[in-house]
């Protein structure tokens, strides 16, 4: 119970804190404005956050805090490389591409920097990784870290799994197969949900219907869920080979995940179709090929390409868990889902091997820093093509 | 009749209708499975006559159409059926499960974990949405400020990270580094009202993280969209504190996005709550789901289904409702 005495303490202490800076600040400047008006609740924010950061800086110098000091060094890591990233971007290359970088935000900056990085992972990662990612070794569980004495292996730097396969490499071949199998999910479902819904808008009457109605039904069963269930029927359709099942996954999540596109191009369709430049064209005698790739999709190319970096979130979330709960890309593949699970165990010796608890959570953070990479990017150019400054 | 109480009527069938549907695109799937029931319980090496025999046992030698209102029926009863795990089980043991009272049903499997997940769901509940209404108020309230700003950056990482991540960096530092609560949430039935909340506070938190941050963002947004509204021009030139503007003004307004928002994060808690029942071995309904996908057994894999799709159309009918209610222009037309 110490604790809670303790934490009500500090935060008694910030709140008597956030009074006298207030004051302080009142008495120091003879009542400039800003202080004088100055809420409390700024007052307090402002000593709060001033307290984090002191408790921040306490806990970096602590023994025991070394997955803090980690994290830290990641995000000013991160942070750096992303200002660097950008700054690099606004002084070389073309005035266009210089126009680009300069109203970015550094979270979007960070964003592009990540889908780089694991853009050129995904298609040298034959390249990069210093192991097949089938390939066995002879020292099964080998730790981290390459030191000997520790139980490690210098030849396999994070280490063996189960089997004796080399984790690093099957980190760096995670990039290939997850992040390539969820594009090419997303890109099929965009498709099938980008002309059906193109379609459904210019031609409207029965097919729109038709088409509206069932994805209103497939839509009321939650995704995850439905994606399970037709995996179930899907791995007793699959025959030995373990491509089969990944195949019938990419084709289920496709269609899943085609009914979202469905309905956002179905209704960006709809507004354009209405348009002046759509009924001339018709008048003109255009045909069908030529009023959609022609005239709808050039004018829905900003909603959709925003929408395509969320839906590949989705997507990408939705194979991972899958594959971390057993039913999605299936192994000799590398993937991180699947990796996390195999390897979950090791958290528990955190207090003895820092770096073997993190292996679990680097092919998770892997995931998450994509995903979170994608939405940054996705959230500037939302703002961006919406105009909205508030 | 009251025009909103027939727009309530009117959803509430269209809700029922879909869920006919989903029970009907449930019970195709399953019956696109390569064999039958029949096979699928006796296995590979089974003998025509006995896989006659179950079939008929089954009804499965009627036509689809009469299975499928057999099977509703079934279901509206709460007759979930056997499960295949539970049923091989008990006849190779030769006794039942339970003290002879038959094999163990379906329903009997999934009501005790069903309490478990709704009351995993209703802790997170509880701890989500007070927070993220307070935290999307005050993100409103100072806008484009620092706190806003990490706030919305927070936000944005922890509902874009898959709930593995989430769910395995709490165990690491609130399970593991300080054994302040238990990684495995252990639930008994016969459990005190205390020892189970801590059992499922570590994932109910991960819970809390996942949805919390979608909560706030769009109370943030449904709120700042009013801002720029005549009369909250108005209550600001009488000279009112802007913390009073926002919550006696903007709020009220402001509900029927957030109602929404809730209804939806919470149709999203019962269904979501898959995986992170997985990562911390919670004894709940998405658990025995994902184990019945593996092993394939079907009766349960259906029934969980339809519960699934029945508790997220419940949800966002309840949803489309609030937000019709919420809306005073409706309830009191000219």
């Amino acid at each position: 119970m110490s604790l809670w005495v303790w934490i009500l303490l500090a935060l008694a202490a910030i709140a008597l804190g956030g009074w006298l800076f207030r004051y302080a600040g009142q008495r120091i400047t003879a009542n400039r404005p800003y202080f004088r008006d100055m809420p409390y609740g700024v007052a307090f924010g402002y000593v709060f956050a001033g307290a984090a950061v002191l408790g921040g800086i306490w806990l970096y110098f602590q023994d025991g805090a070394v997955f803090f000091r980690w994290a830290v060094h990641g995000l000013l890591g991160f942070a750096a490389a992303a200002w660097v990233f950008r700054t690099l971007g606004r002084t070389v290359g073309t005035d266009r591409t210089r126009k680009f970088f300069r109203s970015m935000p550094l979270t979007a900056s960070f964003g592009l920097l990540i889908i780089l990085i694991y853009a050129v992972l995904a298609i040298f990662a034959p390249l990069i990784a210093p192991y097949g990612q089938e390939e066995v070794f002879q020292q099964v569980n080998a730790l981290p870290g390459g030191d000997p004495a520790a139980g490690g292996n210098p030849d396999h730097l994070l280490g063996t799994d189960q089997i004796g396969r080399d984790l690093l490499s099957r980190l760096i071949y995670g990039a290939q197969n997850t992040v390539g199998i969820a594009f090419a999910t997303t890109c099929l479902a965009f498709f099938l949900g980008g002309s059906f819904g193109f379609l459904a808008a210019t031609l409207g009457g029965w097919l729109d219907q038709v088409l509206s109605r069932t994805v209103d039904v497939l839509m009321a069963i939650p995704s995850l869920i439905f994606a399970l269930l037709l995996m179930t029927i899907a791995s007793a359709w699959a025959g030995t080979q373990s491509w089969q099942l990944t195949f019938y996954m990419i084709v289920i999540i496709a269609v899943i995940d085609s009914t979202r596109v469905f309905r956002l191009s179905r209704a960006v369709g709809a507004n354009i179709v209405v348009m002046d430049y759509i009924e001339a064209a018709k008048l003109r005698g255009e045909g069908l090929r030529y009023l959609i790739f022609r005239e709808i999709l050039p004018n829905a190319y900003a909603p959709l390409l925003a929408e395509f970096g969320l839906r590949f979130c989705f997507v990408f979330l939705t194979i991972a868990s899958l594959s971390f709960l057993g039913v999605g890309i299936q192994p000799p593949l590398a993937d991180w889902g699947t990796m996390v699970r195999d390897l979950a165990q090791f958290i528990n010796f955190a207090a003895f091997s820092p770096l073997a608890a993190a292996l679990p959570l680097m092919a998770a953070g892997a995931i998450a820093l994509l995903t979170v990479a994608v939405n940054f990017v996705v959230d500037w150019m939302l703002q961006k093509s919406s105009g909205l400054k508030e | 009749m009251h025009p909103v109480l027939k727009i309530v009527i009117q959803r509430l069938l269209l809700g029922l209708l879909t869920l006919l549907v989903v029970s009907i695109v449930i019970f195709l799937a399953v019956n696109a499975l390569p064999g039958d029931f029949a096979q699928a319980i006796l296995g590979q090496s089974a003998t025509p006559e006995a896989v006659a025999a179950i079939r008929r046992d089954l009804g499965l030698d009627q036509p689809a159409v009469t299975r499928y209102f057999s099977w509703l029926a079934d279901m509206l009863t709460g007759d979930l059926g056997v499960s295949f795990a539970q049923a091989n089980f008990a006849s190779f043991v030769g006794t039942s499960a339970e003290s002879g009272s038959g094999p163990v049903t379906v329903l009997q499997q999934i009501t005790p974990r069903f309490q478990n997940t709704m009351f995993l769901a209703g802790v997170t509940a509880i701890i989500a949405v007070p927070v993220s209404l307070t935290l999307g108020i005050l993100a409103a309230l100072y806008r484009n400020s620092a706190f806003d700003r990490g706030v919305n950056i927070f936000a944005l990482s922890s509902v874009s990270s898959p709930e593995f991540f989430l769910a395995y960096i709490l165990i690491l530092f609130l399970a593991v580094l300080n054994p302040v609560l238990p990684s495995l949430s252990n639930i008994f039935s016969d459990m005190g009202l205390g020892e189970r909340l801590r059992a499922t506070l570590l994932p109910a938190l991960t819970l809390t993280l996942v949805v919390t941050a979608q909560m706030m963002r769009m109370t943030r947004a449904a709120i700042i969209n009013l801002l720029a509204s005549p009369y909250i021009e108005m209550a600001r030139l009488k000279g009112i504190s802007p913390t009073r503007v926002i919550v006696t003004h903007a709020l009220p307004n402001a509900l029927a996005p957030i109602i929404t928002v809730i209804a939806l994060n919470l149709a999203y808690l019962i269904t979501g709550v898959v995986v992170v029942e997985v990562v911390f071995v919670y004894p709940g309904i998405g658990q025995l789901f994902v184990d019945s996908v593996k092993i394939r057994d079907i009766p349960v894999v259906q029934a969980c289904c339809l519960i699934f799709a029945s508790a997220y159309i419940l949800l966002n009918l309840l949803a489309d409702v609030l937000s019709i209610l919420s809306n005073p222009r409706l309830r009191h037309p000219k």
